[in-house]
């Protein structure tokens, strides 16, 4: 048997309606001491779509993906997750902007993305034939494999970046969230975890990646979906609809100027 | 004298036979639990919950009208002190507005503040109470051997069942919180189970070295390994080996038993620091020799 990304999460054997979104979220708002972090955020993402969370610094797009895997509690809204209240402990997984923890840990590659199954693994018990199975697949999606024995402060940033990766996708979630994963690395490193990303999506996994990058953003062939994110939600569908120039003038205040080519939107920023 | 024959002949004493027996449980708990105080930089909290149980223990000494006879109700008054500090420093640290050194600092001190006010309140009693200072673990009764296996066995069971999570939640605090694991309650277990070993570790060690035996083999293990579980074992190994031999010593040459052990502790440190293999001082001194001969 070859391990499945998600396991149908259903009562009593019946199946889910396979048409319920991925996530959908419903005027969620967050605020921290007195400001407003987000503002009555609602949009619907589908099942294995790849979404791109954009907008300028300090728009609350770290804040919806904490908010989004229960790190945050917001202060009005909800979260469903295939139609249900977010509450499982496993389908929503995170991989936050610069995971710190401490490099010369004694684990290995194999016992990082072995945590990601801590809530699976009962107490008392050690990994069974499933868990493993999970952690090998997992590590052949992040292209990891061979490095699994590792101490993790052996690796690149990218290939750290890639473990904590494969860490998420261990704890068998139907929604990964990625916070600006691509920050601090070198291009090769970037086009990498891409090709990660895409990887991910081809297992059916749905994808929300916070992201600076506008071009990358705006690529069709990495994102099918861009959620564009000013406190409020501006605007959230295809590159194309949502990346207008009303829309990128609400958001980032008239510097950025759209053209459009045969990948999507180019955008030129013109504050230099 | 032959080996065989200095080895067993400090074992005619049934005192030597206990302390052995003592000093080797403390080793083993102390190890353990101190390879997660080790991994998650909390060697200043040990060292605090160490200090912040004289209060327990001079409360303890006045309950029992001043005699040290009973030392169970010691031990459960030293735990409480104990407990009640880790989960005072858990609590001032708990809204973020005061750090956690910081609350270490004023619970450690207060406490043990309190302790000496209370001893010096029954001055007559201060020369028992320096057992507790330096620990004597040839003192060890066969009710002390009783508690130190109980708590120890349930010490060690108890990081056994929650050795996944406490392993996440040293690791990566964040993302055990996303696994939806009780992380404040994972924390509070791992400041009880310190609060235990120290206690436990009173007897032999006592509270002004108990710091050593909790830091010490983890470390040295930490030089050695790259796994947990393995640098847990190694670290159990120093950690009886050098209550064993520190006892020993302490029997031939006439030392303090916990002065003796923690030294030994501390020279096989020093020996591992120095001489690693790939890691240690001399090892990275050649290297260096060596890159500077090929330049």
């Amino acid at each position: 048997m070859t391990p499945r990304l998600h396991p149908q999460h259903s009562r009593n054997g019946a199946a889910p309606p396979v048409d319920l979104p991925a996530l959908e979220v419903q005027h969620l708002s967050v605020t921290y001491e007195h400001t407003r972090a987000l503002d009555d955020v609602s949009f619907v993402v589908a099942p294995g779509e790849r979404t791109a969370v954009i907008g300028p610094n300090g728009a609350g797009k770290s804040t919806l993906l904490k908010t989004l895997v229960g790190l945050i509690h917001p202060t009005s809204g909800a979260i469903r997750v295939k139609g249900h209240v977010h509450t499982q402990c496993s389908a929503v997984a995170y991989v936050p902007q610069r995971v710190q923890v401490d490099w010369s840990f004694p684990v290995s590659v194999w016992d990082v993305v072995m945590l990601g199954r801590t809530a699976h693994i009962g107490l008392f018990r050690s990994p069974g034939k499933r868990d493993r199975e999970q952690v090998q697949h997992s590590l052949e999606l992040v292209r990891m494999s061979d490095l699994a024995r590792r101490q993790i402060g052996e690796l690149s940033g990218g290939q750290q970046q890639r473990v904590f990766i494969a860490r998420a996708l261990a704890q068998d979630a139907f929604v990964l969230l990625l916070d600006e994963p691509m920050t601090g690395l070198d291009v090769r490193a970037q086009d990498e975890v891409l090709r990660v990303v895409d990887n991910i999506h081809q297992n059916g996994v749905t994808v929300l990646v916070a992201t600076h990058d506008l071009q990358q953003a705006a690529d069709v062939r990495h994102y099918e979906r861009v959620l564009l994110l000013n406190q409020r939600l501006i605007g959230t569908g295809s590159a194309r609809n949502v990346l207008t120039a009303e829309n990128l003038a609400a958001a980032y205040g008239g510097h950025l100027h759209r053209v459009e080519t045969e990948q999507g939107v180019l955008l030129l920023h013109d504050s230099h | 004298m032959e080996l065989s024959e200095l080895l067993l002949e400090p074992l005619r004493f049934s005192f030597m036979q206990r302390g052995l027996l003592a000093a080797v449980m403390v080793g083993v708990v102390c190890s353990v639990v101190g390879a997660f105080v080790v991994l998650r930089g909390m060697a200043f909290l040990g060292d605090a919950l160490a200090h912040a149980i004289l209060p327990g223990v001079a409360i303890g000494y006045m309950a029992n009208g001043g005699s040290s006879a009973d030392r169970g109700a010691l031990f459960w008054w030293a735990l409480g002190a104990a407990i009640l500090s880790a989960l005072g420093i858990g609590m001032i640290t708990q809204g973020g507005r005061i750090k956690e050194d910081s609350a270490i600092g004023i619970v450690f001190v207060g406490m043990f503040a309190l302790g000496i006010a209370l001893i010096s309140a029954m001055r007559s009693f201060a020369v028992d109470l320096s057992h507790f200072l330096f620990g004597n673990v040839l003192g060890v009764s066969n009710a002390d051997l009783w508690r130190i296996a109980i708590a120890g066995f349930l010490t060690l069971l108890a990081v056994r069942m929650f050795y996944r999570p406490l392993v996440a939640v040293a690791f990566d605090e964040t993302h055990a919180a996303t696994l939806r694991l009780p992380v404040t309650a994972l924390n509070y277990l791992l400041l009880a189970l310190i609060a235990v070993v120290v206690v436990v570790a009173l007897q032999t060690v006592g509270i002004a070295l108990v710091l050593a035996m909790l830091v010490t083999p983890a470390t040295t293990a930490a030089l050695l390994t790259r796994r947990l579980p393995l640098m847990m074992g190694v670290a159990t190994l120093i950690g009886a080996l050098s209550g064993i031999s520190g006892l020993y010593l302490s029997y031939y040459i006439s030392i303090a038993s916990g002065a003796a052990i923690v030294l030994v502790c501390i020279a096989v440190f020093l020996l591992v620091f120095l001489a690693a293999p790939g890691r240690g001082w001399l090892w990275s001194l050649f290297a260096r020799r060596r890159q500077a001969a090929q330049m």
